[in-house]
Order: C-alpha cells, then sequence, then structure tokens
C-alpha cells in the first residue's frame, strides 16, 4: 500500500513562484512546489515503497539546510532513488526562483 | 551523427513538453494543470500513487498563428493510460474544439497520445471514456481536421487505438507502434508461436509506423524531429487529405460501422 509521510522545516527564504517537476515514473517522482507565508515549509511525500521515513527525512533535511526556504511540497514517488528526488527538488526550486 | 546531433527529439519529451514544442512559442496555455489536483481518486485505494494530472496535458495555444488545442499523453506514467480523469480531459477538449468551429472560430486540435490504453484500475471508466472520444472526434472530423501525432516510445495500442482511428489524419514516426492488441498481451492470449513479445525487430515490422502508412492506417511518416512533425502538423491543416485514413474511408459513419458489424455477426441491428 502507499505510504504517507508528512515533514516541516523551518525557513527563512522565501520563492516567487510555484514548479512541477518530474513525472510518477519507475525510479521518478514528481514535486509540486509552492510558496508558502508562514516561516515554515511543509512536505507531504506519498510512495510506493515503504519503510524508508529516515531516508525521506535525511534527504529533504539535507535540502532544507541548504535552502530554508517557505514553500509546500507534494511529492508523489514511484520509487526515485535518494540522489534522483534531491536533483528533482533543487530542479524544483531552480524552476520556482 | 550531424543528422543526430541537429535533431530535436520529440520522444524524449514529457508530455508538458511535448504539448509545448507543437504550439507556436510562447502561446502554450495549460488548462486543469498539475496544481488543479484533478488526480485519479481510484489509485490510491488499488495501491498505487496517482499523479496530480492524470497523466495527461491538455494546452491552448496556436499553431501556425491560429487557435489550437493539444492533448499529450504521458507514456511514462501507468503506460500512458486512461482512466476517467484523463479521459474527460480529451473528451471535453475535443467538445470544446467542436462548439469552437460551429462558432466560426476554428480549434486546431491535436492528439500526440502515446498510450498503452485503458487504465486496468478504472477499467470501465476508461472504456466509458474511449467511447466519448470516439464520438467526440467523429463530430469534430465532420467540420475540420482532427489530426493524431503518434510519435512516443509507446506508441498506441488498446482502446485509443480506436479513437485514434477515427482521426482524418495520423501522422506516425518510426519509432513509435499502432497496434489494438500490445505484443504482451498477444503472446499471453494466443502463445508465442503467435508472437514473441521479446522480439523487437518482430514488433516494429508488424505494428511499426513504417508499416501502419503502407497499410493505410498512417496519413503521414516523420522522423522523431520536432520541426518535422510541426511540419507535418501544418501540412494535415492546410492541404487535409480529402479521403481520411483507411478505416474513415471504410467506415466514414460510426453507426454503419457497428450495423455492418452486428449483420456479419447475423444479429439484427
Amino acid at each position: 500500500m502507499i505510504e504517507t509521510l508528512t515533514y516541516e522545516f523551518p525557513a527563512t527564504q522565501s520563492v516567487e513562484h510555484r514548479a512541477h517537476v518530474g513525472v510518477v515514473a519507475s525510479g521518478n517522482c514528481e514535486i509540486l512546489l509552492e510558496p508558502a507565508k508562514d516561516g515554515r515549509s511543509a512536505v507531504v511525500v506519498r510512495t510506493s515503497v515503504n519503510g524508508f521515513g529516515g531516508t525521506w527525512q535525511a534527504v529533504l533535511g539535507r535540502f532544507f539546510a541548504r535552502n530554508p526556504v517557505a514553500v509546500q511540497i507534494e511529492i508523489n514517488d514511484f520509487g526515485a532513488t535518494p540522489a534522483v528526488v534531491a536533483l528533482r527538488l533543487e530542479q524544483a526550486l531552480e524552476s520556482a526562483q | 551523427m550531424t543528422t543526430m546531433l541537429l535533431t530535436e527529439s520529440f520522444a524524449e519529451r514529457g508530455a508538458r513538453e511535448r504539448a509545448r514544442a507543437l504550439l507556436d512559442p510562447q502561446t502554450f496555455r495549460e488548462l486543469i494543470g498539475p496544481f488543479e489536483r484533478i488526480a485519479s481518486p481510484y489509485l490510491a485505494a488499488q495501491g498505487v500513487v496517482p499523479q496530480s494530472d492524470d497523466g495527461t496535458v491538455v494546452a491552448r495555444g496556436t499553431i501556425g498563428g491560429v487557435r489550437a488545442c493539444v492533448v499529450a499523453t504521458d507514456g511514462r506514467f501507468l503506460g500512458g493510460s486512461i482512466g476517467e480523469i484523463g479521459g474527460a480531459k480529451i473528451a471535453g477538449a475535443l467538445e470544446l474544439a467542436r462548439r469552437d468551429a460551429q462558432r466560426g472560430t476554428p480549434t486546431r486540435m491535436v492528439l500526440a497520445l502515446d498510450t498503452g490504453g485503458i487504465r486496468l484500475q478504472e477499467a470501465n471508466l476508461g472504456i466509458l471514456a474511449v467511447s466519448e472520444i470516439c464520438d467526440a472526434i467523429v463530430a469534430l472530423r465532420e467540420l475540420m481536421p482532427v489530426v493524431a501525432v503518434i510519435a512516443g516510445r509507446v506508441g498506441v495500442y488498446g482502446g485509443l487505438s480506436l479513437s485514434t482511428a477515427l482521426c482524418s489524419e495520423i501522422i506516425v514516426s518510426e519509432g513509435a507502434r499502432v497496434g489494438l492488441n500490445g505484443p504482451d498481451v498477444v503472446e499471453t492470449e494466443s502463445g508465442i508461436e503467435e508472437m514473441d513479445s521479446s522480439d523487437r525487430p518482430l514488433i516494429w515490422r508488424v505494428t511499426g509506423g513504417r508499416l501502419r502508412l503502407r497499410q493505410g492506417f498512417a496519413t503521414e511518416l516523420v522522423s522523431d524531429d520536432v520541426p518535422a512533425i510541426r511540419d507535418a502538423i501544418a501540412r494535415a491543416f492546410e492541404t487535409p487529405n480529402e479521403l481520411g485514413p483507411l478505416v474513415a474511408q471504410v467506415f466514414p459513419d460510426p453507426r454503419l460501422a457497428r450495423d455492418d458489424f452486428l449483420r456479419a455477426m447475423e444479429i439484427q441491428p
């Protein structure tokens, strides 16, 4: 079954636009990124691969440590590796700025 | 090598980028995009992660300066399969194009399909969607050309191959495939003697774009190159093929086709 994970991170910066990148295909994921108003970021992950909550926490934690942006992120994942997720996050942020 | 480097591949793009590539530059405007979050409500319950656009992109813009609408399905998401949402997006776009044509403001309709057919997780709704799409294509075809572009990695199989056959112009690439049953289905149903689905040359010999052109199931063969495909689309609208593809010639009216079929089955229409 699908696992749904939620995370929150503190944020100090903002982004201009929303961005949509990626695709729900094998080894890939789709990311919807939207500017958030309050100084926090919220992430919802829906994944077909269960039991990797800690890995998601690490990948997202590293992303927000480098880019403390106030955004709402929704990820639809179809078995993307941590490296692919990290690249997709960077791509979404670049498109949103 | 030079040709390879100069080619702008269509097949390597995702659905949204394909739609963008077929519309005139800077005119792409998506309808019911990913942020509307109109995804399939049935997939999660079946353990499948949905996609925010349901794998179908509908975009308005212009083609050759004329109002246009491009529908593109994404073959990477569940094989480009059509469920309730994607199907409704396609049927709705065709219906709006028909209304536009009747009001004297024609909208050039391009179906850039890359699909394995109806989504098994939404089978009945997918079948319903295909019938609505077929109806809408036939209605629009009376007023203006309906152009299908099959130039993706999947091609067009299953239910949508029926809808595609009804289009008045069908542009195929050499790498694309068109068929009702896909190779895996044929192998499963009829045995490996009938079709070895791992035999890729065989698959292209019997369902590839080049063959489909020669059989009359397509009206133009293009290379996997965006400018070549755009040129073919422009030709399709500017000098439409009077007769249309084979299916449209043989069965100008799908109701007659149904009656013929029923008679052949010795059932009173």
